[in-house]
């Protein structure tokens, strides 16, 4: 059984990895173990992870760093962020672990903590247990269940009421690794009442090594608050990335958020939206881009509790080669949910006959005064377009090219940073070309790859 | 008889000719056997009753892969370009107004006409042109052909009306200056007012140096673009050949005495 070595490993080093973390983190682990004992990772015998046995991707020796060991990396060297005019607060998870050393002029408003969840967990512990591990339930979800058990650290930012952050703030996180590594880490976001935020985060693989990452991230987002959570995948295809992503939204609140896979190995993207407020709103954009083999598996679960929320969901997928596409989107309406407005879209091109797409829509509704709708295609490039083009004078490839380019427009569009739907517009473009080793001049695309 | 006389004048005039042309859609044969001859500085309209194989003779000629040529030949400004990739087609200076503009989200007309633009000028081993040039370009363009600024920074005939789009067509003929110039029912879809602009358009597009096949159903058109040269063509070979007198001679009498005679 797959699950065992972690069982074994984690009653033999408990220990350890509580002396490397804090008591936030230890207090919930005993629970984690014992539903991770109980329930193990998804297999393909699950409706909803049917392609995608995630369980298997852990049948490996995998090292996992849980004494700390410091990992020799130099963010700033490792990964230079060149997104003209895109000026952000910049921080880093290497691994697992917040990078203390951070090179911004501290800025930000008073009363904002942007940094280590660990030391969040003892410097607001009131905060930190009221969240942590609440708005991600773990008990349906073996992988959550079992980031649970292992996470010792993450990254935490925390708005307090009232408070506007104007300026964009960018995670990255960075894999990086000697041995096969199983990566545990864990993100929070809290924006209190009428608080806004903006969160961008990359993640990047430096070393070519197997890693296993699981990420769990939670989201609050209070009365009347705005945050929006951007996710850029650039990992290689050595990794693969299991996140699940909880937000529990109060009335009047929005959420945007975008998961745009540019460049992976196997990916599982979960998230739950849980719209517990009246006129609570949530964007959810997701892109994936792939060939070769690449695996990209997004599952949507939104859910409407209250009357009068939104909801409005696009994924887009454009499968080359040899690389497969799975998209679940359920929506729940419950019944109490009248005058909910929920909107869901999955558009997929698959330009080779290898490349597979499995896309599956899933309303439930029990409110009678709604507006829902969803709409799912998958096809080819359009002909008569790609004629009309090349009528033009412009060359098969090219329009090939443009036409791949448009349609990934309206997800990039669904981000709320100008700078940053330029640079994705020039990303994307660069990955359909094939150019995209890093994004833009990220000195990891300089160096050998261990 | 008459054709076969244009046939034996090979002169530097000369820009299209097209040789017992037949062509074939999903199995069925369509264009029978069709002989054409253009001149640099002529206006030809191609008139018929529907089925007739108008708009097939307009793609066959501009290279829409969904046609094949099955025997015939086509030689445009001097050279066979029956094995040229449609792009090739264009930037040698063959221009299909489309009677049906097909909407492509996401690509903005900017990126597009840049796009094309450009493409032509590395085809005759230009510099790409400057954003100021293009900008300029793009402005003279549009005022030639009264359209909406707002138009042009919109994606390609997204959302835009039946008149629009054909605007947008001459529009787009205007940019890239063809040598000739093919329109496809130009005219289905637009008023009278948006008709005149189109037309005059056209004319003032029009030199010594290119050429204009219009395909239309209706003489309406011919008011506005006066041609040098009326064909009809019916299932897939023209029945007759004549001065533009022959144009209004089928308003008042259709097609039937033609085909029937």
């Amino acid at each position: 059984m797959t699950e065992q070595q972690y069982i074994d490993l984690f009653e033999t080093y408990r220990e350890e990895i509580d002396r490397n973390s804090s008591d936030g983190f230890n207090k919930e682990r005993q629970a984690a173990f014992e539903t991770f004992r109980k329930i193990g990772f998804p297999t393909s015998k699950l409706e909803d992870y049917k392609h995608s046995n995630v369980a298997r991707t852990f049948d490996t020796e995998l090292g996992l760093n849980l004494r700390n060991i410091p990992i020799p990396v130099n963010p700033y060297d490792a990964f230079k962020c060149d997104v003209p005019n895109l000026s952000t607060f910049v921080y880093f998870l290497i691994n697992e672990r917040y990078y203390h050393k951070v090179q911004n002029p501290n800025s930000l408003p008073d009363g904002v903590f942007v940094g280590s969840m660990i030391d969040f967990s003892l410097q607001r512990p009131d905060i930190f247990n009221k969240y942590y591990a609440r708005i991600a339930d773990y008990s349906q979800n073996g992988v959550t269940a079992y980031n649970t058990m292992f996470a010792q650290d993450g990254f935490v930012l925390y708005v307090p009421e009232n408070i506007v952050i104007e300026k964009p703030l960018q995670l990255i996180n960075i894999l990086r690794g000697g041995v096969d590594l199983n990566v545990n880490r864990r993100l929070l976001v809290i924006a209190e009442k009428n608080a806004q935020a903006k969160l961008l985060i990359c993640d990047h693989t430096v070393d070519d090594v197997q890693f296993v990452v699981t990420q769990v991230a939670e989201i609050v987002v209070d009365e009347g608050a705005q945050v929006d959570f951007y996710e850029l995948e650039e990992n290689s295809e050595k990794v693969t990335r299991l996140s699940s992503l909880y937000a529990d939204q109060k009335e009047n609140s929005c959420l945007v958020t975008s998961g745009i896979t540019l460049h992976n190995g196997y990916t599982r993207n979960n998230y739950h939206f849980r719209l517990r407020g009246q006129y609570a709103e949530a964007h959810v954009g997701g892109l994936a881009i792939c060939d070769k083999e690449q695996h990209i598996d997004n599952f949507a679960f939104i859910d409407h509790a209250v009357p009068h929320c939104t909801s409005n969901e696009l994924f887009k997928y454009a499968l080359q080669e040899k690389s497969t596409g799975v998209f679940c989107g359920k929506i729940l309406v419950e019944k109490d949910a009248q005058k909910t407005q929920a909107y869901q879209n999955n558009r997929n091109l698959c330009t080779s006959s290898d490349a597979h797409m499995y896309s599956k829509p899933q309303l439930e509704i029990y409110a009678d005064d709604v507006k829902c709708s969803h709409g799912l295609t998958t096809g080819q490039l359009d002909e008569d377009a790609l004629f009309y083009l090349q009528a033009r004078g412009i060359p098969k490839a090219e329009a090939r090219m443009l036409l791949m380019v448009a349609f990934t427009k309206d997800v990039i569009d669904l981000v709320r940073i100008d700078t940053l739907r330029e640079r994705l517009e020039y990303l994307v473009n660069k990955r359909f070309r094939g150019e995209l080793i890093r994004c833009g001049n990220c000195n990891v695309a300089d160096k050998k790859w261990i | 008889m008459f054709q076969i006389c244009f046939f034996n004048r090979l002169n530097m005039s000369n820009l299209l000719q097209i040789k017992n042309l037949h062509a074939i859609v999903e199995g069925k044969e369509i264009l029978k056997g069709i002989d054409l001859e253009v001149n640099k500085g002529e206006i030809h309209a191609i008139m018929g009753p529907n089925g007739s194989g108008k708009s097939t003779l307009a793609s066959v000629l501009v290279g829409n892969p969904k046609f094949e040529v099955t025997r015939g030949s086509i030689i445009f400004n001097g050279k066979d370009i029956l094995d040229m990739s449609p792009e090739d087609r264009a930037r040698e200076g063959l221009f299909l107004s489309f009677q049906y503009p097909v909407e492509i989200p996401g690509v903005s007309m900017v990126n597009f006409m840049r796009a094309a633009v450009n493409e032509q000028r590395k085809y005759r081993g230009e510099e790409p042109i400057s954003a100021n040039d293009f900008l300029k370009l793009m402005r003279e363009k549009r005022e030639l052909l009264g359209m909406d600024s707002q138009l042009v920074s919109r994606s390609v005939n997204e959302g835009f009306s039946g008149g629009e789009k054909k605007r947008n067509e001459i529009f787009q003929m205007a940019m890239l200056n063809p040598l000739l110039s093919i329109l496809d029912e130009t005219d289905s879809g637009l008023d009278i007012d948006a008709l005149r602009i189109v037309a005059a358009g056209v004319n003032k597009l029009h030199t010594p140096d290119n050429a204009t096949i219009v395909i239309t159903h209706y003489q309406r058109l011919l008011d506005y673009i006066k041609p040098d040269v009326v064909h009809v063509l019916y299932k897939g070979k023209i029945i007759k050949t004549d001065g533009p007198e022959l144009a209004l001679e089928l308003e008042k009498k259709g097609y039937d005495w033609l085909i029937n005679p």
